[in-house]
């Protein structure tokens, strides 16, 4: 398991390519990446805050969830913070399973639990130079979270 | 014990993190913001809807009826936007 919180951005393939070097038994990763969209041309950039410390250590425990509800052979998140503009990668997940099935359901399971239990918040830039505020919590991303309590 | 804040929590408190000491009879999270919120208008402002305060206690999501004896650090935020 690898988890990172880092102002830099990151490489999708070169992550992907670490759950699968030097195994043979790995069928099948699942890589997620979140991107900053532009908002119809409305948003500049996002500011991501985060809670130093426990972002990594609450991420771990989602991972560690995950771990006992699929036989995963590796995982790997990296989750941005500071100023990220449109087109911009913020958050990456990637999965290594024996099979495609776990891979995906862990990767989707991951994404769901991190929106709504890591420490991180999002502030716009509007590219008419206003600060937007802070983004707020969505239920829908409550909703998603929560269909894994009854799977 | 230490209490941090982040997001517009922050922004509203008007600081980053402070020691606080709160007396005994402030025996859990939902106490202490009560406590925090009778300070000033800053802690009254970033308190005055509790369903939208999320609390951590040494660095793990905690309830409103979580005791806080023994925290070391305490956290509050608004809910999280990140991923």
């Amino acid at each position: 398991m690898d988890v990172r919180v880092q102002r830099e951005d990151f490489d999708a393939a070169a992550e992907s390519r670490r759950l699968t070097e030097g195994r043979a038994d790995v069928g099948a990763v699942v890589t997620f990446v979140g991107l900053c969209r532009d908002e119809g041309g409305a948003l500049a950039a996002l500011e991501i805050e985060h809670y130093p410390g426990m972002a990594e250590e609450e991420i771990a425990r989602v991972v560690a969830e995950a771990q006992a509800r699929w036989p995963l052979i590796g995982v790997s998140i990296v989750h941005r913070y500071g100023e990220i503009r449109p087109g911009e990668q913020i958050v990456l997940v990637a999965t290594a399973s024996t099979h495609r099935g776990a891979a995906f359901a862990a990767a989707e399971f991951l994404m769901d639990y991190m929106k709504t239990r890591a420490p991180f918040w999002k502030r716009a830039r509007r590219a008419d130079g206003a600060i937007e505020g802070w983004v707020g919590a969505k239920d829908a991303d409550d909703a998603s979270a929560a269909r894994w309590d009854s799977a | 014990m230490k209490a941090v804040y982040f997001a517009w929590v922050r922004e509203r408190i008007g600081k980053a993190e402070e020691e606080i000491d709160p007396p005994p009879q402030v025996a859990t999270v939902a106490d202490l913001i009560a406590w925090l919120s009778a300070r000033d208008e800053g802690y009254a402002h970033a308190f005055e809807n509790p369903k939208t305060i999320r609390a951590a206690l040494d660095r793990a999501h905690v309830k409103p009826q979580t005791r806080i004896a023994g925290a070391r650090e305490i956290a509050f935020f608004p809910p999280m936007t990140g991923g």
